[in-house]
């Protein structure tokens, strides 16, 4: 039983992990540069959505709040890429990355000017309720964050694999020529995947504040997420997820079962036994092009 | 003769500071395939990257439909009825045939046409449609040029753009993607610009030869005078009557120096 809820409360934290190393991959497909700055990406996510719905900031309706933050969510991902990530289109991807970095310092900086720098939580109509399953008890946050990011999943492998825009999206990703040479217009599909990540990264953070407490500091949980996406094979969408899944899962078995301070190292120690034995990850998509 | 449906004028394009096209003229008609002959580095993918947008020419004229196309996007130029079917296949490895030629029709956005068009490329290329699920990057190399010609149809171009369609090819493969080309010309009046380098294959399916040599056109005329000429003969088809060491002194005096 124990263990069980130690599962639930894995998964639900590697669901957020997931999340994050879900954008990290989105944006690596596209452009072949990392974007360091997910995880604040994440928590800039949790503080938007704190500052419209808690009652000491907007105090607007929670389900009003939720579609205007990932709607600025979204708009940060795509202007991001418009206005700087473009510019330097060309340059080595060490500037993407650097750059990256120090926009990940200006996002904690600006919101530790904004909302302080107290951890806050989200509040919402789920917080301390509970759900009985069998002789489980288990916090309703986490079970809404696992059923949120199921129903993104699938939300997402719906997009990529049935619309047009789903497509070109990946087709761009594959073979950025080929795509030219199809006519998608490249550039604006990158905008878009930008949003997209942009928006992943919101109800991460919308996820992570209602079951916890965020402050500036939380994205560099950011870096365990990229540990994540490492292992599920950097390039692969579900890979990034069960990646994620699996960090979650193991930090509270091996504080658990280890010693306490294990849950902090347990998954980088992962990260290099999976380098290892499988350098291109768990569920890396390699494969040969033929001539 | 009728107006020509492509028409390019006088055409320089630059890779930096190194000028890969060096003031090219020539004519498409409608209906006609029209080959593009050349040795290694003669500017040939350049000619065709730049008529499909994917690079802007410095100078000169591109025209297409009586409309100058010249520095389009290349989306605009699909739109128009462009498309070009690149060198090495370039197909979406980890997607699906079928994805593949879904992306090919990503400019249009009317679904009967889509259908009709997948209709037409299985029709054609079998082979793609028992093949519908798989993945493109598992494809043999000949089921990859099938594809990338098959994506470029679902563009319902007006013109097709075709780059070395037998590179890497066995000779019987080649017959058979020529053959499906030839088919295409005379049964849906499909006009081609097609890159070669093997002239034999080019010049039979081809109504009219451009050869090209350092970014210049050197020589041009019917497809059945120019595979009669020594030039073409010689340099082109292989036909080795001295050693190499007389060939070398023959190529300093070719006809079009
Ligand atoms: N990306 C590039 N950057 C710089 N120079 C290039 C680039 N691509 C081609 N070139 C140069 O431009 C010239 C023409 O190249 P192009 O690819 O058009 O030749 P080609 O006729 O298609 O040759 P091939 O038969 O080998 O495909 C060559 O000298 C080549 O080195
Ligand atoms: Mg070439």
């Amino acid at each position: 039983m124990d263990n069980a809820q130690l599962l639930i409360s894995g998964l639900a934290n590697g669901c957020v992990y997931g999340l994050i190393a879900l954008g990290f991959v989105l944006i690596y497909k596209a452009t072949e540069a990392v974007n360091f700055a997910q995880g604040d990406f994440m928590m800039l996510g949790a503080f938007v959505t704190i500052g419209l719905t808690n009652t000491e900031y907007m105090g607007l309706p929670f389900w009003l709040a939720l579609p205007i933050s990932l709607g600025i969510m979204g708009a940060l991902g795509y202007l991001l890429d418009r206005l700087i990530i473009r510019r330097i289109f060309g340059e080595s991807q060490t500037a993407v990355v650097i750059l990256t970095i120090a926009l990940g310092f200006v996002i904690r900086f600006a919101a530790g000017l904004i909302w302080g720098h107290e951890p806050q939580t989200l509040q919402n109509p789920l917080a301390g309720k509970e759900v009985r399953f069998g002789g489980l008890v288990l916090g309703m946050e986490d079970v809404a964050v696992i059923v949120v990011t199921i129903l993104l999943t699938w939300g997402l492998y719906v997009f990529f694999s049935r619309t047009k825009l789903g497509l070109a999206m990946q087709g761009a990703s594959q073979n950025q020529l080929a795509a030219y040479y199809m006519g998608i217009p490249v550039k604006r599909v990158q905008g878009f995947i930008w949003a997209l990540a942009g928006v992943v990264a919101g109800i991460a953070g919308i996820l992570f504040a209602a079951k916890g407490s965020v402050d500036p500091t939380t994205g560099l949980l950011g870096i365990k997420a990229f540990a994540a996406a490492v292992i599920g094979g950097f390039g692969s969408l579900p890979g990034a997820l069960a990646g994620g899944l699996i960090v979650g899962v193991i930090e509270p078995f091996a504080s658990r079962y280890i010693a306490a301070g294990y849950s902090q190292i347990a998954p980088y120690a992962l990260l290099l036994v999976v380098l290892i034995f499988r350098p291109n990850g768990l569920f890396s998509q390699v494969r040969i092009k033929k001539v | 003769m009728t107006e020509p449906i492509l028409t390019i004028r006088n055409v320089e394009s630059f890779y930096g500071p190194i000028m890969a096209i060096r003031g090219v003229s020539l004519d498409v008609h409608v209906g006609q395939i029209v080959s593009i002959l050349g040795a290694n580095g003669a500017g040939k993918t350049t000619l065709l990257k730049t008529v499909s947008g994917v690079m802007d020419p410095e100078k000169g004229k591109i025209i297409f439909d009586d409309q100058e196309i010249q520095g389009l996007e290349p989306h605009k130029v699909v739109q128009k009825g462009i498309v070009h079917v690149p060198e090495g296949r370039e197909v979406f490895p980890l997607m699906t045939v079928d994805e593949n030629l879904s992306l090919g029709a990503y400019t249009s956005s009317n679904k009967g046409q889509i259908d009709h068009d997948r209709d037409l490329v299985f029709s054609y290329f079998p082979i793609l449609k028992d093949r519908r699920m798989q993945e493109a990057g598992t494809l043999s190399g000949g089921q990859q040029q099938m594809l990338a010609i098959g994506r470029g149809l679902m563009a319902s171009p007006k013109i097709m753009l075709l780059d070395e369609p037998s590179l890497g090819l066995s000779p019987l493969l080649v017959q058979e993607i020529f053959g499906i080309l030839k088919r295409l010309n005379t049964e849906q009046n499909m006009t081609m610009m097609l890159v070669e380098q093997n002239a034999n294959a080019a010049l039979d399916l081809a109504r009219h030869g451009y050869v090209m040599e350092v970014g210049r056109i050197v020589m041009d005329g019917a497809a059945d005078i120019l595979m009669q000429s020594d030039d073409i003969q010689n340099f082109y088809l292989g036909v080795q009557e001295e050693g190499a060491r007389e060939n070398r002194r023959w190529k300093r005096k070719k006809t079009w120096r």
